[in-house]
């Protein structure tokens, strides 16, 4: 039940954040995504903004589009069910809409209360009307992001990137 | 919660009042009466209506504002819609958008669904938690002097700027704007934006 071995895809991921022109980076923080949060805050070209839920962060994200500009959400897959709802917005409008999600409830998942959400977020976002890349291999992880921004900014979509846990690793509560 | 006062004020009258001189105002507003009332006064291209996605208005008002710094963006929306987006309030006061005005019509009631009370019909001050949140600037506005005070307040202050209208609960004739999202959403960017 090995995870495999950790490799820095963050960088390569923030590079084609950076290529697709994403000025706004919401998120509600996880620990897969703590390298890419640091990177966003680090870059004075990109706004990053703290969310106290993860519907907010589409709502934000459909007003930087209106206003020019592109985005990145970044969450984990238990907060997919709060943001349901504020889809309907960016479906509706077509609003372009990249979310990253880091998997728990899956791969060597301790947490019992992490494995509903964990297990229905493909099949709920995909209801809600997203279209969903899984990458469970870390260095197709980049490549798939790009593709994922190429169909949000310029495909008019909502893309989501599910970051297998596998990849991301899980909590080892031992320690 | 502040002490209850009389309401007399009417949200057609307010919010022609608040647009009457809006310049190149970029205008968000929350579903429901909110759109309809921004609607009854002028169908605008630099208005963006939701039509839906309750709770997200403060929120799209917010990504509008960051990404265009030199354009004041106003939200109005109304105590129900901002309500259930609340906790946005908390994103807002920390991102500290210097361009972005919110403006609440609150009549204490969902006016869609049938006129039941919210909560600040029992004393919830959104104003209170837009300053507990960190906004420097709020008001409560129940007559038509406050409202004068706080036009400018909306279109000038340094923001986030908080101004909770309180009006009455009389529902007014629906005024609908366009309803398709990916027309409105291309005739504003194409107006702001000179291309979509």
């Amino acid at each position: 039940m090995a995870t495999k071995k950790k490799t820095d895809w963050s960088k390569d991921v923030f590079k084609v954040l950076k290529n697709a022109d994403v000025k706004q980076v919401a998120y509600v923080p996880d620990a897969g995504h703590t390298s890419l949060i640091k990177m966003a805050i680090a870059d004075n070209a990109i706004k990053p903004v703290s969310l106290t839920s993860e519907q907010e962060g589409v709502a934000v994200l459909s007003g930087a589009w209106l206003g020019g500009e592109a985005g990145a959400l970044l969450m984990q897959s238990s907060g997919v069910g709060n943001v349901i709802n504020m889809l309907g917005m960016a479906n509706e409008c077509r609003f372009p809409l990249l979310m990253l999600v880091t998997m728990r409830g899956e791969w060597g998942e301790f947490n019992p209360w992490q494995v509903p959400m964990g297990q229905a977020t493909e099949a709920v976002l995909e209801a809600a009307g997203v279209i969903v890349h899984r990458v469970d291999e870390p260095s197709e992880i980049a490549e798939t992001v790009e593709a994922a921004a190429r169909l949000a900014f310029e495909g008019g979509r909502m893309v989501a990137v599910l970051i297998g846990q596998r990849v991301v690793g899980f909590k080892d509560w031992t320690k | 919660m502040t002490a209850r006062r009389k309401i007399t004020l009417d949200r057609r009258k307010v919010v022609s009042r608040i647009l009457k001189d809006r310049g190149e105002l970029l205008l968000v507003t929350g579903l429901g009466a909110p759109t309809w009332d921004a609607a009854s006064v002028e169908d605008n291209p630099n208005n963006f209506y939701l039509w839906g996605g309750m709770g997200g208005a403060v929120l799209t008002g917010l990504g509008l504002a960051l990404a265009q710094p030199k354009r004041r963006v106003l939200v109005i929306t109304g105590d129900g819609e901002m309500l259930m987006g609340v906790g946005g309030l908390a994103t807002v006061a920390v991102q500290k958008p210097s361009n972005l005005a919110i403006c609440i019509v609150d009549n204490q009631r969902y006016g869609e669904t049938g006129m039941q009370e919210t909560h600040t019909a029992h004393g919830v001050d959104l104003a209170a938690m837009a300053a507990g949140a960190g906004f420097q600037t709020t008001s409560t506005v129940y007559t038509s002097a406050e409202l004068n005070t706080a036009i400018p307040v909306l279109y000038n202050e340094p923001g986030p700027v908080f101004v909770d209208v309180k009006i009455t609960a009389v529902e007014q004739p629906m005024t609908l704007p366009p309803r398709d999202g990916p027309t409105l959403k291309h005739r504003f960017r194409e107006n702001l934006l000179g291309s979509i």
